[in-house]
C-alpha cells in the first residue's frame, strides 16, 4: 500500500486526511497519482494538488519538483499546501 | 553542551513553568530573552486550530533550532509549539533564548519566530459563527522572512 496523506486544506477538498493506494501494478509516478486521486477521492483534488505552491513530501522528505515523485509500497506520500502565516 | 528544548505540545501550557527551569538550566547566562503567543481575540473568533505533519514539523524546528544556534552566539534555546484546538488567549507559542550578551538572545528569538511563523509546517484554520475558515500565507510573512536573508 502507498499512503497518502492530505495536510489543511486538501483534508476538506479531499474529505479525508488520508487514503491508501495499492500498487499491484509497481511504481506510482506523479501522473498515476493524480488519476487515482480524482477518480477514487475527490473531483478536483488533482487540481488543487498541482497548484505549484502545493508541495509534495515522500517519507518525510520535500521533494524539490514533485513532477518527479515515484512511490512504491509502503512509502508515504503528504500533499503540503502553502503554510498559514501569522 | 548548550541547553537545547524544542517541542510540539497537544494540551495547554503554562509558559512560566517551561521558562523557569529554562533559565535555571543555563547557569551564568547574561541574558534571556522570551516570547510568548496567543491566540488573538479577533473579532468573532471562537477558537483556532494548528494542524502539523508530523515526519517534517518538529524536525523542522530542530532545523530552525540548528540555525539559530549557528547564527547567534546562544547558551540555550528553548521552543514550544501548540497544536490542535486553542480558545483566545491560550498561549501557543513560547520561545526563549539564552546567551551572554543581549542582542544574542533578543535577535535568536526573533529570527525563530520570523520562521515559526512563516515557514513551518502549520496550517491554521479559525472557528467563526461555529464555521471553520483556512488561513491563507500573508505577504508579511515574506518580508518578515526577508529580514534575516541579508
Amino acid at each position: 500500500m502507498i499512503r497518502v496523506v492530505y495536510l489543511g486544506k486538501l483534508a476538506d477538498v479531499a474529505g479525508k486526511s488520508e487514503s491508501q493506494f495499492a500498487s499491484s501494478s509497481g511504481d506510482l509516478d506523479w501522473p498515476d497519482i493524480l488519476a487515482l486521486l480524482d477518480s477514487h477521492v475527490a473531483e478536483g483534488l488533482a487540481e488543487a494538488v498541482r497548484d505549484q505552491r502545493v508541495k509534495v513530501a515522500l517519507n518525510g522528505e520535500v521533494l524539490a519538483d514533485k513532477t518527479f515523485l515515484v512511490a512504491k509500497d509502503g512509502d508515504e506520500i503528504a500533499l503540503l499546501p502553502p503554510v498559514s502565516g501569522g | 553542551m548548550p541547553m537545547r528544548d524544542i517541542r510540539l505540545l497537544t494540551q495547554m501550557f503554562i509558559p512560566g513553568t517551561l521558562i523557569g527551569p529554562f533559565t535555571q538550566a543555563n547557569p551564568g547566562l547574561g541574558g534571556v530573552c522570551t516570547f510568548v503567543g496567543e491566540v488573538r481575540f479577533d473579532d468573532g473568533v471562537e477558537a483556532l486550530e494548528l494542524t502539523h505533519y508530523e515526519p517534517l514539523t518538529l524536525p523542522g524546528m530542530h532545523e530552525l533550532a540548528d540555525r539559530a544556534f549557528g547564527r547567534f552566539d546562544l547558551m540555550g534555546l528553548l521552543m514550544v509549539h501548540r497544536v490542535g484546538q486553542m480558545r483566545p488567549g491560550e498561549p501557543i507559542v513560547c520561545v526563549s533564548a539564552a546567551a551572554l550578551h543581549r542582542r544574542d538572545a533578543i535577535d535568536a528569538v526573533d529570527f525563530c519566530m520570523d520562521h515559526l511563523k512563516s515557514a513551518a509546517w502549520f496550517w491554521k484554520r479559525e472557528k467563526r459563527a461555529g464555521q471553520w475558515h483556512w488561513i491563507e500565507p500573508r505577504e508579511q510573512d515574506h518580508s518578515d522572512l526577508a529580514r534575516w536573508q541579508a
